[in-house]
């Protein structure tokens, strides 16, 4: 099982590398020679239109309806950081700062409900507002204004797949994480009374959770020495054939350590769902709810519990 | 290898100390099932603690020492199975039917108490 673990975890880290979605340094990302003086001419246009093209890109933001969580005063703002950073990377060319920053930007807004297609309209908005007054000054001279799209384009186009990638792999970092702490919170084995433990799983058993849960339990069994194991799955809506087999296998391994399971709690559905696969009753032992399952484990371990202001005498 | 069979009081436990090859298991269960009757020994554990793999014919053979011992007058518990065998023998479908189990050798040793104790009462 520990194998199984580790290797587990290896294929989690082998997807969160991020070199996978980034793509690779293409012939991009090496200027051409021929290119760099029109670059250098762009950006003294966009860096002298400054105000003007910042303002103009925050009015078609919002024009668009995106970005609609924040206030105007932060769309602005973040505006003038995007707008400084993409013209830093069509003058360098190096985008780790605007991969930075696009991480940073998105730690930011994912929390206040900022979507995908927002991230990647306001980019697009950008590329398009840049492009467009390009065309307005150059309109005179096409062959010119063609070279100066022949190298903005390319650059535009890997600064908006940049931000893009940066927003969804922060966004996918965050479920990862998320994911992580439900699963860690999600099992814990309670010892109730000497050589007694409860397990209650609530919410969604997946495959992967079922043979967690297995595993957690039969340790659990062995460190606690338990005799006697009430899971109770009053939390679970419902579970597929595969789960509620797993289950099944999860009593019977449970028998082998020498501990006898009861499984508290069946909704109608999952009932239903073992009466068509068929489990064996025989072995499973289950009873309504967890109260009267811990007191038939009481039984079985042989306790008695009785009101202190009742002499134990007389019950008996 | 051989398995050490040791009595004690009504007892006899047999306790695994190393993998077991088929022959050795096989003789493990002759062995047993002969000296419960010479001993009149009314409990048998196995120990397998050490074991760290159970495939289908260890646990069939187990099967068998159970129901053979139980046949001759002794109840047979299966002590100290691994979390990890324990999981991996169920999806085998080696559940050991019919067979009793306990954590280690002190549960097998109390559990035989309380068994053997209701049998004699009642009987």
């Amino acid at each position: 099982m520990d194998d199984l673990k580790t290797k587990r975890k290896d294929e989690r880290i082998r997807s969160v590398s991020p070199s996978r979605l980034v793509p690779p340094p293409d012939n991009e990302s090496t200027v051409p020679e021929s290119t760099v003086p029109l670059l250098r001419e762009l950006v003294a246009h966009l860096r002298k239109n400054r105000t003007q093209l910042r303002e103009e890109w925050a009015r078609r933001i919002t024009e668009a309806k995106l970005l609609t969580a924040m206030t105007r005063e932060e769309i602005f703002a973040e505006a003038t950081s995007v707008y400084d950073n993409y013209v830093e990377v069509l003058e360098t060319g190096a985008v780790e700062a605007l991969q930075a920053y696009a991480r940073d930007l998105s730690e930011r807004i994912i929390p206040r409900g900022v979507e995908t297609d927002e991230v990647v309209g306001i980019v697009l908005l950008l590329r398009d507002v840049l492009a467009r007054s390009l065309f307005a000054k150059y309109q005179a001279d096409f062959q010119l204004l063609n070279r100066i799209l022949d190298a903005y384009e390319p650059a535009a186009n890997r600064i908006a797949n940049t931000v893009a990638v940066g927003f969804v792999q922060e966004r996918e970092r965050i479920i990862r994480q998320q994911q992580e702490a439900i699963r860690e919170l999600s099992t814990p084995v309670l010892q109730v009374r000497e050589r007694l433990l409860i397990l209650p799983i609530i919410g969604v058993i997946d495959p992967q959770r079922a043979r967690q849960l297995t595993e957690q339990l039969l340790r659990g069994i062995r460190t606690n020495r338990a005799r006697v194991v009430v899971i109770d799955i009053t939390g679970v809506a419902a579970m597929d054939a595969t789960v509620a087999n797993h289950l099944v296998q999860t009593v019977e391994a449970s028998r082998l350590l020498g501990a006898t399971v009861i499984v508290t709690g069946l909704s109608p559905e999952i009932a239903q769902t073992l009466v068509t696969i068929g489990v064996d009753l025989g072995k499973m032992n289950t009873v309504g709810d967890l109260q009267g399952g811990i007191e038939e484990a009481e039984r079985l371990l042989g306790y008695k519990v009785a009101p202190l202001n009742e002499p134990s005498q007389q019950t008996t | 290898m051989q398995v050490p069979i040791l009595k004690q009081g009504q007892y006899l436990i047999a306790s695994i100390q190393a993998a077991l090859s088929d022959q050795d298991l096989v003789q493990l269960r002759d062995a047993l099932a002969e000296k419960v009757g010479r001993l009149r020994a009314r409990g048998v554990i196995v120990d397998v603690t050490v074991l760290d793999v159970m495939d289908s014919f260890a646990s069939r053979t187990l099967r068998d020492l159970a129901h053979m011992t139980r046949l001759r007058g002794a109840e047979t518990v299966i002590v100290g199975i691994q979390p990890e065998v324990a999981f991996s023998m169920v999806q085998l479908g080696l559940t050991l039917e019919g067979v009793d189990t306990a954590l280690d050798l002190e549960e097998g040793l109390d559990y035989l108490d309380k068994k053997t104790k209701r049998s004699t009462s009642r009987g």
